[in-house]
């Protein structure tokens, strides 16, 4: 799986957890929490769908590299393609 | 048949905490002792109308994207859009003491600006109280047990404006007479006065739709008519529920919304599990419905928070109910009117044992009583009402009792809280009033958290 689509099924999420921001104008280089109103919990609903419909588990010690949408991409890109 | 988690109650912490493990593939079961949803927050039709119970005004107000909100926590947790609620902001809302009134809006400055006013010499310590406030983590499970006014008085000298500062805040929810802790004081000033208060369009009924709705989509499994009457446990762990047709179901995890000593005199244990006390704290409410709009009268006031002692005495009244001090809501005067009548709502408190103990008749006499002064408090609060009744209905402690199963028609809940929701049964778990958070914003909350705490989180 390219980068293009982790990024389209990270976005997804992110739509839906976030549901009254505007997604479409994120900048990948910044913190998510610093251009969306996401707290911790809504972090944890991000990682609970990943686990819900891709089967991705991300260990708690690993929640940092959610941060940006850059890092989600690094971070998930290579278990994305480990599924497919 | 096992199920991941059984909820007790359809109210809106309930409905919340089935909403958020439906969400996450749990197989839940929503269970409901009556016909309907929303448990003290809850509606009704007659004489054509719909009529709102509980409700006088959603807390928490926000504009659309304000962020680290817990309205939006809230919404964003059951994925409800915010438009969806179509909120109205108040006008402006009253306090009313013998000697002095203030007035509050959804801006904080506007409430500091009139005590700056009425009182001068307050104004250091109240700006440095706002600060202890804004730096307060009120939510943090594991606050200790401090009184409020305890902590106040050490920011607010003047004991007239310390009691109307707290007035709003007790009646709209501490389950403990005159006084609350103080992470409950924070959560309802940040809520009342910081925040403010709305109505979403519909009342009550708009936000139940919305959660029945969400329960629907998920496809979680609600059942009405389902009175838990048994909560069975093995080894201090719970095993399932036992209903009132019969039926046992199984579950390793039930989320109780009944209220705490209502949960705990259903559980059957081995061991003996102690006890929580029966808040005193109950009312009557008398609706009026006028032929003509309170503005009509020359009135835009929201709520009014009434009191004709130089003390407010928020406690359970000796006599059966208390006609000096009341909370006034005035549901045309949100920014929108979405009715076509004009609309009175006055909430006295009551005492549960008086009532409780009245005959049929006495019972009939005593609730015109009650309508009676509530037709002089709206005279005091429209002084050119024509004194038009369209239409009127009161309900009393022994209604709230009826409807939501609360010991002594309790309100908001017993004096002992669970904060953490937890139990001494493993997998017996409280949320609602008796978890601790207050108001609609804050029972949906507490079920969310539960559900995340107890449900999702391995």
């Amino acid at each position: 799986m390219d980068n293009v689509q982790v990024r389209k099924h990270v976005l997804d999420i992110i739509a839906d957890v976030a549901l009254d921001d505007d997604v479409t104008t994120i900048d990948d280089a910044v913190a998510l929490r610093d251009q969306l109103d996401l707290d911790s919990m809504d972090f944890l609903d991000i990682v609970m769908e990943l686990k819900k419909r891709h089967k991705i588990i991300v260990p708690q010690e690993d929640y940092p590299q959610l941060a940006s949408m850059q890092s989600c991409v690094d971070y998930l890109g290579p278990k994305f393609t480990a599924l497919a | 048949m096992k199920y991941d988690a059984i909820i007790i109650g359809a109210g809106m912490s309930g409905m919340a905490a089935a909403i958020r493990l439906a969400m996450f593939d749990k197989k839940v079961l929503l269970l409901e002792k009556h016909v309907i949803t929303g448990g003290l927050n809850s509606y009704y039709k007659r004489a054509k109308r719909d009529f709102d119970v509980g409700l006088h005004a959603l807390t928490n107000y926000m504009e659309k994207g304000e962020r680290r909100k817990p309205l939006a926590t809230l919404l964003k947790q059951l994925r409800i859009p915010y438009d969806s609620l179509e909120l109205s902001p108040q006008r402006h809302s009253k306090i009313i003491f013998p000697e002095k009134t203030l007035t509050f809006t959804n801006d904080l400055n506007e409430l500091v600006e009139d005590i700056a006013i009425h009182f001068p010499n307050q104004i250091d310590g109240l700006t440095k109280l706002i600060a202890h406030i804004n730096e307060f983590n009120e939510t943090a499970l594991d606050n200790e047990h401090v009184l409020a006014k305890d902590v106040v008085r050490r920011y607010i000298s003047n004991e007239e404006l310390l009691e109307m500062i707290f007035c709003p805040l007790l009646i709209y929810g501490s389950a403990w007479e005159n006084d609350m802790d103080f992470s409950q004081f924070v959560i309802m000033f940040k809520s009342i006065y910081m925040e403010g208060f709305s109505r979403p369009k519909g009342g009550v009924r708009t936000i139940i739709n919305l959660l029945l709705n969400k329960l629907e989509t998920l496809g979680c499994e609600v059942r009405f008519r389902s009175e838990v009457i048994k909560i069975e446990t093995k080894n201090e762990k719970i095993k399932g529920v036992h209903l009132k047709n019969g039926d046992f179901i199984e579950a390793d995890l039930v989320i109780s919304s009944m209220g705490l000593p209502e949960t705990l005199s259903v559980v059957e244990t081995e061991k003996e599990l102690p006890t929580a006390r029966t808040g005193k704290m109950t009312f009557t409410e008398s609706i009026l419905i006028l032929d003509k709009f309170p503005k009509d009268f020359g009135v835009d006031t929201t709520i009014a928070f009434f009191n004709d002692r130089p003390k407010y005495l928020y406690r359970q009244p000796s006599d059966f109910y208390d006609p000096a001090s009341a909370v006034i809501c005035l549901p045309n005067n949100f920014v929108h009117n979405d009715f076509e009548d004009g609309w009175v709502r006055i909430t006295n408190m009551a005492n549960f044992n008086k009532w409780n103990e009245f005959t049929k008749d006495e019972y009939r006499a005593h609730k015109e009583l009650v309508f009676q002064n509530a037709c002089k408090l709206t005279k005091k609060i429209l002084p050119s009402w024509n004194e038009e009744v369209v239409y009127k209905d009161i309900f009393s402690p022994t209604t709230i009792k009826k409807y939501t199963s609360h010991f002594g028609g309790t309100v908001y809940g017993s004096t002992d809280k669970s904060r953490d929701g937890s139990t001494a049964i493993k997998g017996l778990v409280i949320c609602g009033t008796d978890q601790g958070f207050l108001g609609i914003v804050g029972s949906m909350l507490s079920g969310i958290s539960m559900a995340n705490l107890y449900g999702l989180m391995d």
